[in-house]
């Protein structure tokens, strides 16, 4: 799906009559292949690189160095721009700069618009697509009036309606509460699921990722720890010199095994933690 | 609650003129102004506004919101009264000092103030029934020819639909800038016209520096998506006539014809 060979993004800084003043690597030489159907999450703090590896994703920025190729598509190549995007569909952390129309259906059928699609299969793409992430009811409504969840799970239908093979949700849920981050994430395993849609989740919530296939740690650009997230969250101790927090659940594990219970490694979710004690408390 | 403005001023309802192409609407709207200002007759006058009448009971809009508009207008209505009851030479009929009134100058600001009326409760009929939205669209199909000289039709339709969706975004971000700085003292409400305006000023700094950002992302989402523009696009809606519309234009151009008989004089006894 996607294979990215030792990619370099630079930031030019610029005064003000253009002269270049510093470069930021952004992204330095980075190497990642996803396959089809897979789920990735790709985490880091801010300024880690993240979001620049995503748009690189999409064709919105171009590698300075090395290459990106999506779908056996090079990112460079000019007339394979409108195939990449309609591939990679991109979703956005704030959900009120990426709805461009003033209904539901209409935002979402803008993407099938751009691409030609004739009247008769956009509207029934705009159905499918909104029933997948649960918001037909409100195909008539107007984005001010929905609530962030709401708003990102009609970006997400508007992606979809373009029938991408691939959806890279950047910080989605970045803008929203607890509540409205559950729905979003809720939609985007359920297309991974069910359509089988690869994901590219970028976040920096940790709870968001341990479904994910497979997770790549950002630091200054470079690709710092990856692995599943059972190998990824056993290193605790890692995590937290990148300035990341870990789920509770694994923070409670590692703390309690740090000070003398034989408990594995990355426990994730609060079902294993509690099975594990049980264990435990039987053995002794 | 800011939330809730309504841009333009539609009515919603479901009527004949709700459900009739924008298309129609546009152009029987600049139609019907051109046929007022063709013939100062008192018998086209009232076949336009029995028209008008026919059409605002069409419509189910109720009839104080036509009356909106001309609120609005009132005073340039006075205004016109004035200049056109003073300033029209003729037959003197009654004067103060300089000023005369003549019968000319009466004759003049009545079909003034019956074109002003007739002018603006048409096209506030125009809008009530039209959102704005398919205004835009019709303008876009309308000017559509306008593209073989090159002119960004579907560029400024584009741009006039965003604008309308951000209208009610960046009111909100203006009430939150307000209400962040009126919490660190900012004041906005006292001191003369020049203070308040002075008061603005780090109000609109983020306003614009936030609506700049906006539609730098908003640009990006959209390339995202594909748009470039107008061209190799189909419609999710697209604009098409029906029964009813040909009908309409038909209504249309009898009433046009209409307005000239009687304009003319073409029937001797009328």
């Amino acid at each position: 799906m996607f294979d990215i060979r030792n990619m370099v993004h630079e930031y030019f800084r610029r005064d003000e009559e253009g002269n270049v003043t510093g470069i930021t690597t952004a992204v330095d030489h980075v190497n990642l292949q996803v396959a089809p159907g897979d789920f990735i999450a790709i985490l880091g703090h801010n300024g880690s690189g993240k979001s620049t590896l995503a748009k690189h994703l999409n064709a919105i920025l171009y590698p300075s160095e090395g290459s990106v190729w999506v779908d056996g598509m090079d990112t460079r190549d000019e007339e394979k721009l409108m195939a990449i995007r309609q591939t990679t569909g991109m979703v956005f952390q704030n959900p009120d700069n990426q709805i461009i129309a003033q209904l539901v259906e209409e935002d979402v059928g803008f993407g099938p618009e751009n691409l030609g699609v004739p009247t008769d299969e956009i509207w029934q793409r705009v159905e499918e697509s909104l029933k997948a992430v649960g918001m037909y009811e409100y195909r008539k409504k107007s984005p001010n009036r929905l609530s962030g969840g709401q708003k990102q799970r009609v970006s997400i239908a508007g992606v979809l309606a373009m029938h991408p093979k691939c959806i890279v949700l950047d910080e989605p849920t970045a803008m929203l509460d607890p509540s409205g981050r559950r729905e979003v994430i809720r939609a985007a395993r359920a297309l991974n699921d069910v359509e089988r849609i690869t994901v590219i989740l970028i976040t920096h919530y940790m709870e968001e990722v341990v479904w994910a296939d497979h997770i790549y740690v950002m630091d200054h650009g470079k690709v710092a720890m990856e692995g599943t997230p059972k190998e990824i969250f056993s290193r605790v101790e890692e995590l937290l010199a990148l300035r990341l927090s870990v789920p509770q659940v694994t923070l409670l594990a590692h703390e309690l095994k740090k000070r003398g219970l034989p408990l594995p490694a990355g426990i994730l979710t609060r079902d294993e933690l509690v099975k594990e004690l049980v264990k435990l408390k039987s053995r002794r | 609650m800011i939330r809730e403005i309504t841009i333009g001023q539609y009515y919603q309802t479901d009527s004949i003129l709700h459900r009739l192409d924008p298309r129609v609407k546009l152009i029987g709207t600049i139609l019907y102004i051109v046929s007022i200002f063709l013939y100062r007759k008192p018998l086209p006058f009232a076949l336009a506004a029995l028209f008008l009448v026919l059409c605002i009971m069409l419509s189910k809009v109720p009839f104080r919101y036509m009356i909106r508009g001309l609120k609005t207008i009132l005073f340039l209505m006075l205004f016109t009264a004035a200049f056109n009851l003073f300033l029209t030479p003729g037959e003197i009929v009654w004067s103060i000092g300089k000023l005369g009134i003549s019968k000319e100058g009466i004759l003049a600001t009545v079909y003034m103030i019956l074109r002003m009326i007739l002018l603006i409760i048409g096209s506030s009929l125009m809008t009530l029934t039209t959102t704005p939205n398919q205004l835009t669209d019709a303008m876009e199909k309308l000017l559509w020819p306008l593209t073989k000289i090159h002119l960004p039709v579907h560029e400024v339709a584009m741009m006039m639909s965003i604008a309308l969706r951000f209208i009610p975004i960046l009111l909100e971000e203006t009430d939150k800038i307000m209400k962040a700085q009126m919490a660190r003292g900012a004041d906005f409400e006292s001191g003369n016209l020049l203070k308040r305006m002075k008061a603005m000023v780090p109000l609109l700094v983020p306003l614009f520096i936030a609506a700049f950002r906006r539609a730098n992302d908003l640009a990006m989402a959209m390339e995202a998506r594909c748009y470039q523009g107008g061209e190799g696009r189909t419609k999710m809606k697209p604009l098409r006539y029906k029964g009813r519309d040909t009908g309409a234009f038909v209504v249309l151009i009898c009433y046009l014809a209409a307005m000239i008989v009687l304009g003319k004089g073409l029937i001797p006894i009328l």
